[in-house]
């Protein structure tokens, strides 16, 4: 085998521009936790099917457990973290992401673990479906991310109640 | 994960010169879905990764006289969210949309699909259904020709997938029947009219390798496509897979059970056509 040698890449992530060098084997979700610290992204089954390391690439949901990091080279990732980005972090609720307010409101959690990646999840759901979107489907598409905790009812009220909070019109403010 | 070394072409003409250099042991990534899961698992440790994520060329959907040519990077939610696919073959939509779950949508592609032919994966039945082309960067390989067993294509080694192209069918339906955990096919049925009228019914999950229900066929070119042109038809478990998820007899009654679902989906589409 060819001597294995990090490279050297650059993405955008939580709207700031990164150059870092990376093994090829180095997963998305290390490297976002480990490289970075950027710890919002959690890892639970690390083989896919919970989606708690869920981030979103270009604006759509992917699983950073399952994605190499040099793969992400010219993309724009964001985190958890870079959804209410305030001085004063997540205790300023005025920057708040309206799914994260909608978690808040609903208590779509029990012990917090999945929530990142619901929410990064959910962000995927609402921007797909928009006005249209109904329990069934919300439901459909969080087959991807798992929660031990809550039987999901909260979850599903969140994710709704978050996607009409995103829509134009409740942006404006007259929704 | 092993160490591997890790290239990124920017184009075909690229690729093939890092390929004619590259070691036996050279794989492709292509959305990385299966390739990275299998890597993590140590059940493959390639010495080296060349990416395909920067071959534009690769990716893309376009209508080509009357079929749909679908890049073989292009990822299984773009395939979802195309007006094109939906419009001239609506079971392609439905097919992709229940691949996995929305994450591993946007990154797994219909070439890395087919290319490593999971005999459980939705792709094989729509393109073996709808008598497919797949074109590589040497030569056009129809549906029948490429599928050869559990795991195995008649790709030879190096050759690269750049698209599959469909033929838009006079309508065209898909059943399966999930795995609940990974949402694989324990059994998927893709049923379809062709522009000629000819029956087609291409079978996933039962067996070693998507195969044609020749029987079913027959009926229908005889009976129409109604749900009843099988009535006293049944598939022999002879063959099919027997494991932990599902007994070959249950695979072989999913069989017709798919079969029959996808028919009144036919029907359902015509009705609603209507």
């Amino acid at each position: 085998m060819g001597e294995v040698n990090p490279i050297e890449i650059e993405l955008t992530v939580n709207g700031e521009t990164r150059r870092c060098r990376v093994m090829p084997h180095r997963l998305l979700v290390e490297f976002l936790r480990e490289d970075l610290g950027l710890t919002g992204t959690h890892v639970g089954c690390d083989t896919a099917q919970c989606g708690a390391c869920t981030v979103l690439w270009n604006g759509r949901p992917v699983k950073a457990c399952n994605t190499l990091a040099v793969e992400a080279a010219g993309a724009a990732i964001t985190t958890i973290e870079g959804l209410a980005p305030s001085p004063k972090g997540i205790a300023d609720e005025a920057a708040w992401h309206p799914m994260q307010r909608a978690f808040h409101e609903h208590h779509g959690l029990q012990c917090g673990f999945c929530t990142p990646g619901m929410i990064m999840a959910a962000i995927g759901i609402a921007e797909r479906h928009g006005d249209a979107l109904d329990e069934e489907t919300v439901r459909a598409e969080l087959e991807g991310n798992l929660c031990r905790c809550t039987g999901y009812q909260n979850i599903v009220d969140a994710v709704l109640a978050g996607a009409r909070a995103m829509t134009p019109a409740a942006q404006r403010g007259d929704g | 994960m092993r160490p591997f070394t890790y290239s990124r072409p920017g184009d075909i003409a690229e690729l093939r010169r890092l390929l004619a250099t590259a070691g036996d042991d050279a794989r492709l990534l292509a959305g990385g879905q299966t390739l990275i899961a299998t890597m993590k698992q140590g059940l493959a440790a390639p010495e080296a990764l060349i990416s395909l994520a920067g071959i534009d060329e690769l990716t893309g959907i376009r209508v080509e006289q009357e079929a749909l040519v679908i890049g073989a990077m292009t990822p299984h939610a773009d395939i979802v969210r195309s007006e094109e696919v939906r419009g001239r073959i609506p079971a392609l939509t439905t097919l992709a949309n229940e691949i996995g779950d929305p994450a591993v949508r946007e990154k797994g592609t219909i070439g890395g699909s087919i290319a490593n032919n999971d005999p459980a994966a939705d792709w094989p039945a729509a393109l073996l259904g709808l008598d497919a082309v797949v074109t590589t960067d040497r030569r056009e390989w129809s549906a029948s020709d490429f599928f050869t067993g559990m795991f195995e294509t008649a790709l030879a080694p190096g050759e690269v997938i750049v698209s599959v192209r469909f033929p838009v069918p006079r309508r065209g339906a898909y059943a399966k029947f999930p795995n609940p955990a990974s949402r694989y096919a324990v059994v998927g049925v893709f049923v379809a009219e062709g522009a000629d009228g000819t029956p087609r019914v291409a079978v996933t999950g039962a067996g070693p390798v998507v195969f044609r229900w020749a029987e079913a066929e027959a009926r229908l070119a005889d009976h129409g496509f109604r749900p009843d042109a099988l009535d006293g038809l049944s598939h022999p478990e002879n063959g099919l897979n027997d494991d932990i998820h599902a007994s070959a007899g249950y695979r072989a009654h999913l069989i017709g059970v798919m079969t029959r679902r996808a028919l009144t989906r036919l029907a359902a589409a015509d009705e609603a056509a209507e």
